[in-house]
Order: C-alpha cells, then structure tokens, then sequence
C-alpha cells in the first residue's frame, strides 16, 4: 500500500503527486487531502486512468481517497 | 457529466453578467476584468494617481463575500495558509504588471475575443506560452509548500474588511476618490455592481471556475472540465456583442487596448506563468480568499500593490502602447519569477 500525504497543497499538487506515484505500477493507494477540491480532482484523476475510487472523511480534518484496481 | 454541465451552465451565466455589466455603464469589453478592478480600485483607495482609474469597485466585494457566504453554508469554510506568503506576494505584484502591460486579466482577455479585438488573441498566445513554462516548473517539482490551519478570525479577515470598505464606498464615499472621466468614471450602479459580484463569486466558488486552471489541468491531465467554462464565456459573450452590436473585429481601434504585439504576448506569458506558480487566476485568488484561504488574501494585496505601482511608476499601457518602464519591468517579472521557480523545484524544497 503506497500512501501520499498531499495534506496542505494545493491542487494541482495532490494530482501531480498521485500521478507520480501511478507510475510505481501498484494495486493501491492511499492519498490523504484536505480540501474538497483536493479531494474531487485527485477522484476524478483516479477514475480515468481507471481505478476504484471511494473517499472518506477521517475526524472531519481531512479525508482519505483510496484508489485500487 | 455533471460537473461538467454545471461549469458550462456558469460559464453561461458569466458571459451573460458580465456583458450586462458593460450594458449597466462598465467600461467596453471590461465586464468582469479582475485586473482592472483592482486597478481602478487602488487608484479609490489613493494608492495611486491615476486620475482616470479611481474607483472602489463593488465587485470584488462582492467577489469574497459571494465566495465567503456559500462557503460557510457548504461548510467549506477553511482558514489557512502560510504556504510561502510573501513569495506570493511578490508573484502576484508581477501578475498584475502582466495584466496591465496587455491590459487585461484572463478574464477581460476572453471578453476582448469575444468583442473581436484581435490583439487579445496574441495576447491567449502568450498566456498558454505562459502556463506552459510554469507546467514545466510543476513537473520539475515546483511548490510554495504547505499551508497550515489557522483560526477562524484570521481567514475572516479579509472578508471583513471587505465589509468595512463597502460600509465606506456606501456610507463615507468622501473618503475614497473617484475619477470623473476615463475607465474609472464609467461604472454600473453600486447595487448591480454588488449583486453581480456576489453571483459570480458563489457560482465560482461552486464550481472552482480558473481560467488557468481549465488550460493547466488540459495540457497537465487532459483534463476538460475547466476549459469547458473558459470556452463558454467566450462563445456566449460572443454571441450577446454580436446581438447588442458590440462585435468588432480587428487589430485596430479596439476599447482600452493596444496593437504593440510583442508586448501584448510578453505580458500575457508572464501573467499565465505567474498564476500557475500561485495556483489560479485573480478570480480564483479572490474565490480562496473567501473561503479563508490568507495566502490568496495576501496575493491580493500583492495585486493591489502590483497595481498601484503600475500608474505610480509609469508602467502600465495606454491605448497608444506600452511604456518603456513597463517593459523593463516585465522583463524583471521574468528573471524573478524565473528565480522564484528555480529555487522552490529544487529537490529538497518539495517537501513539507
């Protein structure tokens, strides 16, 4: 499991950086946003290039993507 | 999809604000130019002397507070920054010089094609060329660092005065000096001004319209989402100054613009190149504003002062071109910005 901490960027960074971290060839990963924003484009990113995407909100101070195959 | 209809259904409505705008006594081809409201807004405050641009324009009141208002309803309301704020400040200062060397902020510009000004597609040129070199940056690894969490107070801040300054513009206008010709004298009704402000900044705020961000995220991602509103307002401007008879096409002759063409894309390269490096457009700076964000309240006071440089120093363009202190400035945008990216995309600085 490959974990990003894109908390505190803003976007495009959390993209950018799920986007680098595709290119280890991985089943899953975790990235860790805090803003809605964040949150949606990383989801959208993550759908087209064809993964299972599902989000939720960890103690309201951030939310957590997890993106598989 | 529906992202998509909804930013397409904004893009319509904006087209459509910021030609009435024009109709309600805005400068032509201005509508809803960031750049030039925060010009003349300067010029209100007495930052500047510019006797043909002074005013406080009520739409970027209404601009943060449209912003603020849904974001507290939404419970999007979040205070931070500290993401290198002066560092943004001085971007913002050279995004403005950009704006003013062309005369335009991204908005204007996509109005000024819709009005068949010719010049503002030399001006699109340089603007993509412009966020084409700041996506460079970004692959290299390119940030301004994290922000951090702060109180409610601190990201209510600008916002607040914000009211402040309408209170003033309403009830003390004695305090703030206004143009009686130029740009700064044409202007719609406080009310209407306000009303559009607040409408535009809630759609945007919605939707999370940029005019750089629909270019960035196409070249970035191929990503169609942004782009989608950017081509909107164009197409509905468009056809609105075609049916009020505001369609004009050519180089020459154009509303508060110029022929000088170099120029025209050297100051549109550095305003696209800018606002990659902070993240968005004026709009967009002023829509994170209102949810809290006080890194872009201090890109928009770095705009603010950009700005009141800009006439107080000569740099700005005029209808009969540019200035030769606005090009050495531009010129000077470029080796800051150009330091400022160097430095951030090092790879020890693209952590925390």
């Amino acid at each position: 499991m490959n974990t990003i901490d894109a908390r505190g960027y803003s976007c495009p960074q959390p993209v950018l950086m799920t986007k680098k971290a595709f290119a280890s060839n991985e089943n899953a990963y975790t990235v860790l946003v805090d803003t809605n924003a964040a949150k949606e484009n990383v989801t959208r990113f993550a759908t087209h290039a064809g993964f299972h995407v599902s989000c939720e909100v960890t103690d309201t101070q951030y939310y957590t993507v997890s993106i598989s195959k | 999809m529906k992202e998509k209809r909804n930013i397409l259904i904004v893009g319509a409505i904006i087209g459509v604000i910021s030609v009435l705008l024009v109709y309600f006594g805005n400068p032509a081809n201005m509508g809803f130019c960031l750049a030039c409201f925060v010009r003349d807004t300067a010029g209100g405050l007495g930052l500047h002397r510019a006797e043909i641009v002074q005013y406080v324009r009520p739409e970027l009141i209404g601009l943060l507070l449209g912003s603020c208002i849904l974001a507290f309803a939404k419970k999007e309301f979040s205070p931070r920054g500290g993401s290198s704020p002066f560092t943004r400040f001085v971007v913002a200062f050279f995004v403005t010089i950009g704006a003013l060397m062309f005369l335009g902020c991204p908005f204007r510009m996509i109005l000024r094609i819709a009005g068949g000004d010719l010049n503002a597609i030399v001006g699109l040129l340089g603007f993509i060329s412009g966020i084409g070199i700041g996506i460079f940056f970004l692959n290299k690894g390119f940030t301004l660092k994290r922000t951090h969490k702060f109180d409610t107070l601190e990201g209510l801040a600008l916002p607040i005065s914000s009211i402040a300054l309408l209170g003033i513009l309403v009830f003390i206008p004695s305090l703030l000096i206004f143009s009686s010709e130029g740009p700064g004298a044409k202007h719609a009704p406080i009310a209407i001004a306000l009303i559009a402000g607040l409408l535009v900044g809630a759609l945007a705020q919605r939707t999370r319209f940029c005019m750089v961000g629909g270019i960035r995220d196409f070249i970035l991602f191929r990503e169609t989402t942004l782009i989608i509103g950017f081509i909107t307002i164009i197409i509905v401007a468009l056809i609105a100054n075609i049916l009020t008879g505001n369609f004009n096409l050519g180089f020459v002759g154009q509303p508060v613009a110029h022929t000088d063409g170099l120029w025209n894309f050297l100051g549109m390269t550095l305003l696209g190149f800018g606002c990659v490096l902070l993240g968005g457009c004026p709009l967009r700076q002023f829509i994170l504003a209102g949810e809290g964000n006080t890194d872009s309240a201090i890109t928009i006071l770095g705009l603010l002062i950009g700005a009141a440089f800009c006439h107080n120093f000569k740099l700005a363009s005029s209808p009969d071109g540019p200035t030769l202190n606005g090009k050495v400035a531009v010129m000077l945008g470029f080796v800051v910005l150009f330091v400022i990216s160097f430095a951030n995309s090092r790879k020890q600085a693209t952590d925390n």
